[in-house]
């Protein structure tokens, strides 16, 4: 008994934060769009009884998910959202890997105040931190002041509202979760490990690629996902710094609830994407199993 | 103790007697600093083809460190050292012909028993077949030939200490190093290894090197031990030689048990020495194989094992003590007995138990004579 109400808590929780309200979503996006509060019907009236759930059931159709199947806006906002996440991935990996070496490398004494330096932004809000950025990526901003007057560039780049400032954006706001799971693999590795590499015969080099890098793998697995997966909703980052023509389906998503007050089709434009994500979320999930079971 | 003792070497294999053996380690006037710390101190020795060379001290004596100078994860500050006659210093690790075996023993956690095992034989662009043949090889030397495609976390403490052998010597090396290499290993395993350890020396003909702080473990294993502390090589002798005739109180005590006898030195001569110790009691005489000026301060080093007990005073022997019995300790197959001079001086002395513990003659408090032989005990001045 008291097992079960260990293992109850989790469920329930789960139930709670995650099951119900997907469900809630689900219906909506079954439903038809109204102007009414909710904006969308049917609505069910329980004080008609089994009927009234009937009849409420049989008013709910496939309508919206067929309708982004035929508006071409959709599916290139998905395919254009899992571009960019991916890109953001391998951008985030490739400035995140040599932070975390750097960090698992460094004395003892200096590994804290990485950490924290790697932590620190958190402590402010995420919205001001985006919005920073706007400041230093505009046409009069302090990057474009920096590099020209050190005279590299004559006239200011453009990158505030262009797909580069939203890519420069996801990597900076996700790059701890890159950079911590890789450093927590690297940490434990044994120094004599690369010793034991170098004795058999390997240089420095091959050490690296024979030994670190598989070794690093699970934390490179796992930034990777933690990375991909909330970039490829994100909606805060494109509508801030990206331009018009940045599409991606968090921003699809925002237009369609708050501007279009279109919550059926809305709804079914999340269901969708959490469809999509179910796939990476697994084989993250497999990932840490496997994490767990070699780590015995 | 005694056992280990005689599971020395053979006898004729004794290259450090040879003055025209040439070393294939030579360790000249070398000193290693970390900072201000010196972890060696301008040492100088040479280690011999085909030796079970041990380097025994306690922690921080600097015995890993010559290791990993020998392994080239260290460079001295000061010397030179030499390996078959070549200088070693510009070096990497991964160009020596050398192979250490670590404390951890560092299995790629990654890759099964076999790929382990042909990690370095890859390294050196070894043809396929000849690498399989070569895994398989060393998998029956130490016995796993079951276990090759396990993953080390999948494998026992004591296989994974052989799989860790087995990859150092993969290559052949002309000197393999081993770092503390049973430490991990419970007593019973530790004792087998040991054995087995010897065999494989002897089947491979390598050099090894071994460093340890156990100083039953090598005794068992080494041709030759070095005795180190901080930094300084105390005493280099064969197992035997450094039990039976320690150079100094720091070795007698450090190896085995010891009773360390104090006294003022009467007369000296002829391979003996005659020390004074206690007033009422007989002179001792012990080992000195150099001349000691009398009235020097010298400390007598007798083993319990050497020491005879009685409780009638014997007639002819050489070195007689007279004691109460203060402590008795049964260890099953001995005894030890701990007595007390009228002086207050513990002195301990072991027996063998040959009779049943209910028909032994001595007990506590009793009034004992301890003997022993003027080759028994060495007179010493350090």
């Amino acid at each position: 008994m008291k097992r079960f109400g260990l293992i109850s808590v989790p469920y329930l929780w789960l139930l709670a934060l995650f099951l119900v309200p997907f469900l809630i979503v689900l219906k909506i996006s079954l439903s038809d769009t109204a102007l009414a509060i909710p904006p969308y019907t049917p609505t069910l009236d329980m004080s008609e009884g089994w009927a009234g759930f009937t009849a409420w059931l049989s008013e709910l159709d496939m309508e919206n998910f067929t309708w982004l199947t035929q508006d071409d806006l959709y599916w290139k906002a998905y395919l254009s959202s899992l571009k960019i996440a991916t890109m953001s991935t391998i951008l985030a990996l490739l400035v995140g890997f040599p932070i975390a070496y750097g960090m698992s490398r460094a004395p003892d004494e200096w590994r804290p105040t990485l950490m924290m330096m790697i932590i620190l932004p958190f402590w402010t809000s995420f919205l001001i931190r985006v919005y920073a950025w706007k400041a230093i990526l505009s046409q009069e901003g302090l990057l474009n002041q920096l590099l020209m007057s050190i005279g590299i560039i004559g006239e200011p780049l453009t990158i505030l509202n262009t797909n580069t400032a939203v890519y420069i954006g996801i990597v900076y706001t996700y790059l701890p979760f890159m950079v911590l799971p890789i450093y927590s693999a690297l940490e434990r590795l044994d120094e004599s490990l690369l010793e034991a590499a170098e004795d058999l015969g390997c240089s420095r080099m091959t050490a690296f690629w024979l030994v670190t890098l598989p070794l690093a793998k699970q934390g490179i697995i796992a930034g990777s996902f933690l990375v991909f997966i909330p970039a490829m909703g994100e909606f805060v980052i494109p509508s801030l710094l990206g331009g018009s023509k940045t599409l991606m389906i968090g921003k699809v998503l925002w237009e369609e609830f708050f501007s279009n007050r279109d919550w059926p089709v809305a709804s079914a434009v999340a269901i969708v994407l959490l469809l999509i994500l179910i796939i990476p979320i697994v084989l993250f999930q497999r990932n840490e199993e496997k994490q767990r079971e070699a780590g015995k | 103790m005694s056992d280990a003792a005689l599971a020395t070497a053979p006898a004729e294999f004794a290259p450090w007697e040879d003055a025209q053996a040439t070393p294939l380690i030579r360790f000249q006037n070398v000193t290693k600093r970390f900072g201000d710390f010196t972890a060696i101190d301008n040492l100088t020795i040479d280690i011999y083809e085909r030796e079970f060379f041990a380097l025994l001290g306690p922690s921080g004596c600097g015995k890993t460190t010559m290791m990993r100078m020998l392994g080239g994860f260290e460079t001295q500050t000061e010397g030179t050292i030499l390996i078959d006659g070549q200088d070693v210093a510009p070096i990497p690790p991964n160009k020596r012909a050398v192979n250490m075996m670590f404390q951890s023993y560092a299995l790629f956690p990654h890759l099964s028993v076999a790929e382990n095992i042909a990690f370095g034989l890859k390294r050196d662009k070894m043809p396929k077949d000849q690498i399989a043949a070569r895994v398989d090889e060393m998998l029956n030397l130490v016995q796993l030939g079951k276990f090759a495609s396990r993953k080390p976390h999948q494998i026992s403490g004591g296989q994974r200490q052989r799989v860790a052998l087995a990859r150092s010597l993969a290559k052949a090396p002309k000197l393999l190093l081993l770092d503390e290499p049973l430490g991990a290993l419970d007593k019973k395993l530790r004792q087998d290894t040991q054995f087995e350890l010897m065999d494989i020396q002897e089947q491979t003909g390598t050099t090894f090197v071994i460093v340890t702080h156990d100083q039953e473990e090598a005794m068992t294993v080494a041709s030759r031990i070095a005795v180190m502390d901080h930094g300084k090589i105390i005493q280099v002798d064969t197992p035997a030689k450094i039990y039976e005739e320690p150079g100094s109180v720091y070795v007698a005590d450090f190896i085995g048990d010891v009773n360390l006898i104090e006294g003022n030195v009467t007369t000296s001569g002829d391979d003996h020495a005659t020390i004074s110790w206690a007033e009422g009691q007989q002179d001792l005489i012990g080992i000195a194989h150099d001349a000691i000026p009398a009235g020097t301060r010298a400390t007598l080093a007798i083993r319990p094992e050497k020491v005879n007990i009685a409780t009638e005073r014997p007639a002819d022997m050489t070195n007689i003590i007279h004691g109460k019995v203060h402590d008795i300790a049964y260890l099953g197959n001995m005894s030890t007995y701990v007595i007390q001079t009228p002086t207050g001086q513990l002195i301990k002395a072991q027996a063998a138990n040959t009779r049943r513990i209910r028909r032994r003659a001595i007990t506590w408090d009793q009034d004992v004579w301890l003997s022993f032989t003027d080759t028994a005990g060495v007179v010493l001045t350090s």
